[in-house]
């Protein structure tokens, strides 16, 4: 018997990706669903990076697909308009400031109204006031992760990938990106986060995947969460030597 | 197609919006501007004091030799730092997670540095005309025109490879190992056609048709293969 897919979910089936006779993802089979935070776990060189850049569209798998509703993910333009993601880097002009930022990006997606949109998700992220008109190269790590949320949630995406999205943030700016997932998770959206910080994906994520050489070496969802000290124990086992 | 977005802006507004942030940012600082003013004079400058002795004036193929150096020369650094604040922030990952089309980012980077080279080769042809021949103000209108199809095909190649190179330690060596010998053809035509239009005695105007038809043909050649392979290298796919 298979288990029911929830609409809006992301269904990955044997995916596999090959870089010049390398082998970074292999056989590669999860459903993230909408309304949840999934969290990737695995060491370093475990695929994590690759498995993100797949579901962002910006590479194609070799092998095996990557269902979303009707549409199989691959090079479109128009599943790119349903996803957002937030990495370590703020994938952001530092010569701009951050209304020109969101105000290009806005336009790009074709968002009505775009500076309009800039100045509601200025004030959503707190830099409505004094930073809004400020180079983005002049802002904090904290300001940047702040602004680079703003920008991937400009066109309310359907699925939200971040990268690493706490690296180099001070508690409080850890807490407020971690009360951000939430919110996310909250409005229905399909959230897939990468991180090497257990304590930050057990405080947020119902389902985790662990990844290990390219393969799936656990996955599980729990609808009340891991704990943090059980997320240790078992990302310490499945990633054993 | 998520509630927010209305409709997707056509392919020639979101060129627009790549050329107008790239020159935007361009205004703002002028770093690239004044590095690459500051190269082809100085280019122009060294050869003006090795060629020009008293009132000899170089023949006009090394003073069209000197012209399409220091375009080159001042272009290549252009390309690069274009294509870093891209880089600087993972700005182009942004870019391409976007719904923009390729082509359109490629012809949008194409177009600003075009833009930017153009601002530049004013310099150089006025400098040009100044130290070396009042031809090239005779032959204004043939010689930009030549000047502007060279530059075209120039950055429609430099963009791809700046663009392979945006992940690279070495892209600085890299981008003239790499983009020198395939701008060849290019070098030689503008050269070859500015010399023959700039020639004190007797201008060869039909060779310098001939030059031009060239850099027509080679602009549209590389240029559609700049649109075919930018995609692919950027993604490094």
């Amino acid at each position: 018997m298979t288990t029911p897919v929830a609409p809006g979910a992301l269904v990955l089936t044997r995916v596999g990706k090959t870089y010049a006779g390398r082998r970074a993802l292999v056989d590669v089979s999860t459903t993230f669903a909408p309304g949840q935070v999934s969290a990737v776990l695995g060491p370093n060189g475990a695929g994590k990076t690759t498995l993100l850049a797949i579901l962002s569209t910006l590479v194609p798998p070799t092998t095996g697909d990557v269902r979303w509703g009707d549409v199989t993910l691959g090079r479109a333009s128009d599943a790119r308009a349903r996803i957002g993601y937030v990495g370590h880097d703020p994938g952001l002009y530092g010569d701009l400031t951050a209304r020109e930022n969101l105000t290009l990006f806005a336009e790009l997606y074709g968002i009505a109204r775009p500076a309009a949109r800039a100045e509601v998700m200025l004030a959503r992220v707190g830099l409505a006031d004094v930073a809004a008109d400020a180079a983005a190269r002049t802002f904090s790590r904290g300001m940047l992760q702040r602004l680079a949320l703003a920008r991937a949630l400009l066109h309310e995406p359907a699925l939200l990938l971040f990268d690493e999205p706490s690296a180099a943030l001070d508690p409080a700016g850890a807490d407020w990106l971690q009360a951000e997932l939430g919110a996310e998770r909250d409005a229905g959206r399909v959230v897939v986060l990468v991180t090497h910080d257990l304590d930050a994906a057990a405080a947020v994520a119902e389902h985790v995947v662990v990844l290990r050489r390219g393969r799936v070496a656990h996955d599980e969802t729990r609808p009340g969460g891991f704990g943090a000290e059980a997320l240790r124990a078992l990302y310490a086992e499945r990633t054993r030597a | 197609m998520p509630e927010r977005v209305t409709a997707r802006p056509s392919f020639l507004r979101q060129v627009a919006r790549i050329v107008a942030k790239d020159l935007r940012i361009e205004w703002r600082s002028r770093e690239i501007l004044a590095t690459m003013t500051f190269l082809a004079v100085v280019v122009v400058l060294i050869f003006s004091f090795a060629f020009v002795v008293g009132d000899a004036r170089p023949p006009a193929p090394v003073t069209s030799g000197i012209l399409w150096i220091a375009l080159v020369v001042s272009g290549t650094v252009g390309l690069g730092r274009t294509f870093d604040r891209e880089r600087d922030g993972e700005a182009i990952r942004s870019l391409l997670l976007s719904p923009t089309s390729r082509g359109a980012i490629y012809l949008g980077k194409l177009i600003a540095t075009i833009a930017l080279m153009l601002v530049v080769e004013v310099v150089l042809t006025f400098l040009a005309g100044l130290l070396f021949s009042n031809k090239v103000a005779e032959q204004l209108a043939p010689v930009a025109t030549l000047l502007v199809l060279g530059t075209i095909g120039f950055a429609a190649v430099g963009c791809v490879f700046s663009a392979a190179l945006l992940r690279s330690r070495s892209r600085d060596v890299l981008l003239s190992t790499l983009l020198y010998p395939i701008i060849v053809p290019i070098v030689i035509a503008g050269a070859r056609g500015t010399a023959q239009l700039i020639d004190p005695i007797s201008p060869d105007l039909d060779g310098a048709r001939f030059w031009t038809q060239f850099l027509v043909a080679v602009d549209v050649i590389f240029v559609t293969i700049g649109l075919w392979a930018f995609e692919p290298v950027v993604t490094g796919e």
